[in-house]
């Protein structure tokens, strides 16, 4: 199968500290990649490196057998960081029609609705996020996961707070998505819910 | 387009669950401009004379009081690294944000100012130019604070020190906003004024979204 995303010899440095250096990989269709490493290995950078939020040294990225260009590369790519990205007084309904407005995607009610209660927060749609939990405000997240079309899902930590019903749900979503062609860049300190995928040590 | 509408109803709506945020620096700009006519007296030729220039630096100040705020929540719970790697441009994104921002701290004061330029004894005409030279000039106060508040993004006492960097950058703008104001008192022809304003507007709509998002992208790395 042909590589839709291809990873070539890329380096960061943080000040003079060389994080990495000469990461190469590639991701076909249905495939996943498991970044791993201590704390401060810097997968985290990796995965911003990844996505284009910051420059890298050296080496290059390509999506689709083209250099990833912003227009393109981002209409295909969901990336879920460290922060919550939700606003805490707006509702879970609104944070996701509002982003999906942002990103130029006409999204239903029905279908942001949907997909609420698919992660379990039915009966939570219509409070402010403020008076979630920790994990629950995650979970207005990774409801993005459901109402956004993307090809390539980067996520940092995603398991993060995450009680172990979710977790497998999330494996789930992971699972339908590698099904249907997708591909997943991971970072993640425990053992995930999935078929074993590709391994890259920091 | 529909990116930028987006942009400017999710920020009105922001402002609208939380309504302090907007409401203490129209209250600002009211009490600024009042205090001048209890200070200084009840002289009316004396108020006629500093209304234009007291008028207007109120209103400078307080949009630079709304300004830290323009992108600091959203930086801070990572929205704005989604707004970075949305399908839709990101300078479209920020100028959404940059019109939302003049319509909650900029139009307000427009329309307030008619009002408070009754205490500085200004008379019918007068104060309609005092209006429209903040019509055309509080967007550009907004334009260009956005990107003293792009470059501070994340920097420790960010405040003070945008203030520092933006308060220079508005002088242009004062100096033609006021001297409209003062021209129209003294009977002379106020054109001049507000062309080199709206010039002004014209060139800062088109650079500043650009500048901005550029200033944006250094403080996301």
């Amino acid at each position: 199968m042909p590589a839709m995303l291809k990873v070539s010899r890329l380096a960061c440095s943080r000040g003079d500290r060389q994080l990495f250096a000469d990461v190469s990989f590639s991701l076909a269709a249905g495939e996943w990649l498991h970044v791993q490493g201590e704390n401060g290995a810097g997968k985290t950078s990796l995965l911003r490196l990844l996505v284009g939020l910051s420059p890298a040294d050296a080496g290059e990225i390509y999506w689709r057998g083209v250099a990833a260009s912003e227009a393109d590369f981002h209409r295909d790519l969901l990336y879920l960081g460290h922060h919550a990205a939700v606003k805490d007084d707006l509702t879970p309904l609104e944070n996701l029609c509002l982003s999906a407005a942002l990103d130029g995607i006409h999204l239903h009610e029905e279908a942001a609705l949907a997909a609420l209660v698919r992660l379990g927060l039915r009966g939570r749609e219509a409070l402010p996020v403020r008076v979630l939990s920790a994990g629950q405000k995650r979970r207005v997240l990774l409801a993005r996961l459901l109402t956004r079309p993307a090809a390539l899902w980067v996520l940092d930590e995603a398991f993060n707070a995450l009680d172990s019903g979710a977790v497998q749900l999330l494996g789930e979503l992971l699972g339908e998505h590698l099904a249907k062609g997708g591909l997943a860049v991971l970072t993640s300190h425990q053992p995930l819910p999935l078929p074993a995928g590709k391994r890259l040590m920091l | 387009m529909n990116a930028l509408l987006a942009t400017v109803r999710r920020d009105l709506l922001l402002a609208l669950r939380r309504k302090s945020e907007v409401l203490t620096t129209l209250f600002f700009f009211v009490i600024v401009a009042s205090l001048f006519p209890l200070g200084v007296g009840p002289e009316s030729a004396l108020l006629k004379k500093i209304a234009p220039g007291v008028l207007w630096v109120a209103a400078l100040l307080s949009t630079l009081l709304g300004l830290p705020r323009l992108f600091a929540a959203d930086h801070l719970d990572g929205t704005l690294e989604q707004m970075a790697l949305s399908p839709s441009p990101l300078a479209l994104l920020i100028a959404g944000k940059i019109l939302a921002h003049w319509l909650l701290c900029g139009l307000p004061l427009v329309l307030l100012a008619p009002l408070l330029g009754l205490q500085f004894a200004l008379e019918g005409q007068t104060l309609f130019i005092l209006s429209l030279s903040l019509l055309l000039g509080t967007p550009l106060l907004s334009l260009i604070g956005a990107m003293g508040a792009a470059l501070t993004l994340g920097v420790r006492g960010g405040g003070v020190l945008l203030a520092l960097l933006v308060l220079p950058l508005y002088i242009p703008t004062l100096i033609f906003g006021a001297g409209a104001v003062e021209a129209q008192s003294a009977g002379l022809g106020v054109e001049g004024h507000l062309s080199l304003l709206a010039a002004l507007l014209a060139l800062a709509v088109f650079f500043a979204p650009w500048a901005t998002t550029a200033a944006l992208r250094i403080a996301l790395e």
